[in-house]
């Protein structure tokens, strides 16, 4: 099967890449873009690891094909941060201690950013529902909830 | 002389005691002596196992063993 | 070796700094198992048996390497032969040799150009099998009559079959074990209440959210190089080593970051398949990335039990007499923790008389691996229900029961040896005098309680410690990071040798580095990695002062170290302003050489942890649906170096046994094969699923570690599973004895009940 030409921006930046038509949008920006923050946990849209945003909305890259993308913008993990400055979101993970081993973490960023650009104060029932698609298998959660609601506070008083 | 605790499916290499005496200063001793004792307990010793002397789990033929120490043997102890 | 907690003011310890690998890993940075390649790679693909139980006629790889891409292929016939004991285990698991024992396991593996040329050849390998039949249940696999796996595998401790009529054979028993000690008959004859019920569990799976992944490469000389995502890389290339026939200094292993582990990679899967390919490719390396679906039917699942328990309790609660049956597959490899389940089953009682009896049972299932405090969840779900139940029937309050039976320093264990210091009690109390303990309940909730206990491990460590030229320090540890640890390492080094926190960077290293580290697992990785550090770290303060005295002129014996600094002990020992590790560093290339220190051991004076739960639930009385209303985590942590850290294993552990109480579980058609292979229908604990899980550390410092260190990762997981069981009691008045206490196994019994 010949591969296809994919233009898109990524993280606002354009890229390019060949890609066979049965590869996913994350096998492309793992294999072929060498994004490799967003993870495989399943293959099979359960589990939110492959979190990113096409055109803003939060998908499971795992379940978009490569070559779908083509014209389209996607955000990923990677574009989270603003240069060295990090998003308040990943600043507050860190000081919550809401990762161990950090694998569902670039899943949960770029859901938990995508909660909170659409409603700024969420009580933590909706942050628990909203991320019900991101499994996390170490933390419990907890942490990761006081994380999101720590870091809406901050956004909300900043704003 | 030193008092070691077996578990109870050992009984059936020793005789059905449960707790053998033997001469040792050493873990390494205890456990020669023991399959020196009672040569059914071989393969048991060889796989490996955990002991306990005085309330402490100890590592390695070296660890001491004072006259009179509470000695027990487990089977090996690992963890995930 | 006893060592004196250093001291209990601490500058660092417990306090909560940013842990060191926080920004690569919120920043999508990180590197992962399945995170690098390397130039020229191949991609692996494993064919595997669809079949539980089936002898292999005929692999014909043919059409397969006729693609064009595809650069080779192995079978069991790559592999050398001879192994014996686990080394064999392993070998069989990792390729099939004339039978696939379970459903998934691994016949053939292909290494081609790229992932998807790799799948598309896995699937034109043809293997030909003749379908046996096969075993599930381990009280089916028990019974006679019941097909023999691998007969004639049962080790030493197996009873002899001779003289036993063949229908009372047990089949499939591979290891037996028991051991006790008192007079049980009398003791339940000196009770007041005596009851005896049988528990079952099923098989679950560590579901760490990461599948297995690494990149081998290995010529044809044995040389070899691994980057893999472990919980242990020495034991990787142990392994490795064995199941190929090489040498295991000839290959090198690295660990990447580890998506989580909770002891299913503390062993080898598909490793050796990617060094045995990439031998046969020229020396290519291959990347090998498992599917969900392989991580579930073919790493390793914790066991499924079936357990009969009996307890004699006098009318105030004291225990008298205690017996326990426990009967485990761990897959068609010997393995089930029967033995630790046992150990830990009545641990936390000062009992007169207990007995105890373990088989390890083989079924068509895979090989089972650690997961978490293996077997000792089981074992609680069994014998903390039972108290419950007896509990109940006594009237008596499940604290204070368990408070009148509580071991203490000193107590002769269950399984034998005497208690050192222990904080059991400790717990209880803690929990006692929690408000949640307390929070009223409303219609169709309920509380229930239960403790925990696992021992700890200690294992064999190296650790090394450099000083660098401008006085910060590096720390190599052979323990993987899953946790945390980086962070408590750091602290525990920093405290000890006075400097910033900051000025000390901590390193997971590959196995050249370093002499053998055991994998972080059994809790060991803060204690044994973190005692070593601190040893290190005394050691090189030593050559510090060494280096400080030859200076001044003076004794080395007349310098200590204080606050990062060298100065004279005392006033007789000189006037000398403090020199400090800067200034040391500055200099050591002309005052004698580079300045380390190092340590390696298996560790003494492993500290073990208790922990008590307490869980709300309110059950819905038409959906069997139980919600988790309030979760409570006490447990004793000896000193918490970065408590944070230690709450995360705490909440952790009680989510993962949240969704084994509730919900997970390996189900089986009726062909053997594993029905629910992807997470939507192994469902683990969601965000939604879970209250805030609330935390105490209790510290009951350990004699054994520097700093009073009990590791804390397992104890967790083992109180969950009968706490909540009490609770769903409590709420509804019926008594489930068989995990998972999913909504229509809950809602039958609810139904039972009312039809009398």
């Amino acid at each position: 099967m010949s591969k296809i030409h994919v233009t898109t921006i990524i993280n606002g930046d354009m890229a390019e890449f060949l890609a066979d038509p049965r590869e996913t949008l994350l096998d492309c920006l793992r294999d072929h873009l060498g994004r490799t923050g967003s993870k495989e946990g399943c293959g099979t849209g359960d589990c939110g690891a492959c979190s990113v945003t096409l055109d803003g909305v939060l998908v499971c890259s795992c379940l978009v094909l490569g070559v779908e993308v083509e014209g389209h913008r996607i955000e990923t993990i990677e574009g989270m941060a603003n240069g060295s400055e990090l998003h308040p979101l990943q600043r507050k993970f860190i000081e919550h201690a809401a990762l161990q081993c950090g694998f569902c973490t670039p899943g949960i960023l770029v859901a938990a950013k995508a909660l909170l650009e659409r409603n700024p104060d969420p009580a933590e029932e909706e942050v628990r529902y909203w991320l019900a698609g991101n499994l996390c298998r170490c933390t419990g959660y907890t942490k990761i909830v006081d994380a999101v609601m720590d870091a809406a506070a901050e956004m909300r008083g900043a704003a | 002389m030193v008092e070691v605790n077996l578990w109870s499916s050992l009984k059936r290499f020793t005789g059905g005691e449960l707790v053998v005496t033997v001469e040792a200063t050493t873990v390494g001793e205890m456990l020669d002596a023991l399959v020196a004792a009672h040569p059914g307990l071989r393969p048991f010793i060889e796989k490996g196992v955990s002991v306990a002397v005085d309330r402490e789990m100890v590592s390695g033929r070296h660890a001491p063993i004072k006259p009179g120490s509470e000695v027990y043997l487990i089977q090996q102890l690992k963890g995930g | 070796m006893n060592m004196r907690v250093i001291d209990t003011k601490f500058r660092l310890v417990g306090t909560r700094p940013n842990r060191p690998d926080g920004l690569d890993k919120v920043t999508g940075r990180a590197r992962y198992g399945a995170d690098f390649s390397l130039p020229g790679m191949l991609w692996g693909a494993v064919v595997r048996s669809p079949h539980a139980h089936a002898r292999i006629l005929k692999i014909d790889a043919s059409e397969a390497l006729a693609l064009d891409g595809v650069k080779a292929v192995v079978t069991r016939a790559d592999f050398p032969t001879g192994l014996t004991g686990e080394d064999w285990n392993l070998q069989e698991n990792t390729m099939a040799g004339d039978v696939a024992l379970y459903d998934g396991h691994a016949v053939a593996a292909v290494a081609a150009a790229s992932a998807l040329l790799a799948q598309d050849a896995a699937r034109r390998i043809k293997v030909e099998y003749e379908v046996l039949p096969h075993v599930i249940d381990v009280d089916d696999a028990i019974k006679p009559g019941a097909p023999a796996i691998r007969p004639g595998s049962g080790d030493h401790s197996v009873p002899p079959q001779e003289g036993v009529h063949p229908d009372m054979v047990r089949h499939n028993v591979v290891r037996n074990i028991e051991f006790g000690h008192g007079d049980v008959e009398e003791g339940f004859a000196q009770a007041d209440l005596v009851m005896e019920r049988t528990y079952k569990t099923e098989a679950t799976h560590q579901g760490y959210i990461e599948p297995h992944a690494c990149v081998g490469q290995m010529g044809e000389d044995g040389k070899g190089e691994m980057w893999v995502c472990t919980q242990g890389q020495w034991f990787i290339r142990r392994m490795c080593a064995a199941v190929l026939g090489t040498d295991a200094a000839q290959l090198r292993v690295t660990p990447s970051e580890i998506g989580g582990g909770f002891g299913g990679k503390t062993t080898i899967f598909m490793e050796p398949l990617a060094l045995a390919l990439s031998r046969k490719a020229g020396g290519r390396p291959v990347k090998i990335v498992m599917s969900r679906s392989e991580v579930l039917r073919a790493t390793g699942p914790t066991a499924s039990a079936s357990m009969d328990v009996k307890i004699g309790m006098k009318k105030d609660g004291a225990m008298t007499a205690a017996r326990a049956e426990f009967r485990m597959q761990g897959g068609a490899f010997p393995g089930a923790p029967v033995d630790l389940a046992l150990y830990c089953a009545f641990a936390a009682y000062k009992i007169p008389a207990v007995e105890h009896v373990g088989y390890d049972v083989l079924a068509n299932r895979p090989k089972c691996a650690a997961y978490r405090a293996p077997g000792a969840p089981m074992g609680a779900f069994a014998v903390e229900s039972l108290i419950d139940d007896m509990c109940r029937e006594l009237g008596l309050d499940p604290i204070e029961a368990r408070l009148k039976n509580a071991v203490r320093e000193g107590d002769k264990s269950s399984y034998g040896p005497t208690f050192g210091k222990i904080g059991l009690v400790e717990t209880l109390e803690a929990v006692r005098k929690h408000p949640n303990y307390s929070a009223p309940l409303g219609p169709n909730q309920g509380r229930g309680v239960a403790t925990g206990y696992w021992f700890n491990h200690g294992g064999e460590t190296s650790v090394s410690l450099a000083i660098s030229e401008d006085g910060t320090a590096q720390v190599s540890i052979g323990t993987p990071d899953i946790g945390g640890t980086r962070s408590s390492i750091g602290l525990m080094v920093a405290e000890t040798l006075g400097i910033p926190y900051e000025n000390v960077r901590v390193n997971v290293v590959e196995t050249g580095a370093l002499g053998v580290n055991e994998p972080t697992h059994g809790s060991r990785a803060t204690f044994a990695s973190g005692k070593a550090a601190v040893i290190a770290a005394q050691q090189a303060i030593g050559e510090m002062c060494k280096r400080a005295a030859g200076e001044w002129g003076i004794d080395p014996e007349a310098v200590e170290w204080y606050d990062g600094a060298a100065r004279p002990a005392g006033s007789n020992a000189g006037k000398f302003p403090p020199m400090t590790i800067v200034e040391i560093a500055r200099k050591m290339g002309s005052t004698g050489g580079p300045i380390s220190g190092h340590h390696e051991s298996v560790p003494d004076g492993v500290g073990n942890s208790f922990g008590t739960h307490v869980v709300d639930v309110e059950v819905d009385p038409e959906t069997g649906r139980t919600t988790v209303l309030r979760y409570l985590v006490a447990q004793d942590a000896g000193r918490a170096i970065h408590p944070s850290y230690v709450e995360g294993q705490f909440q952790g552990g009680a989510a993962q046994g949240i969704g084994w109480a509730l919900n997970e579980e390996y189900v089986y058609g009726s062909d053997g094969r594993l029905q629910n292979s992807v997470f939507l229908d192994y469902r683990v604990p969601v965000a939604s699923d879970l209250p805030p899980i609330d935390t105490i550390i209790v510290e009951v410092p350990n004699p054994g570690h520097p700093y009073g260190v009990r590791g804390v990762g397992e104890t967790g997981i083992t109180p969950p599973l009968p706490a909540i069981a009490n609770a769903i009691a409590a709420a509804t008045g019926v008594r489930l004895r068989h995990l998972p206490m999913t909504p229509p196994k809950v809602l039958a019994a609810i139904k039972a009940r009312a039809d009398g």
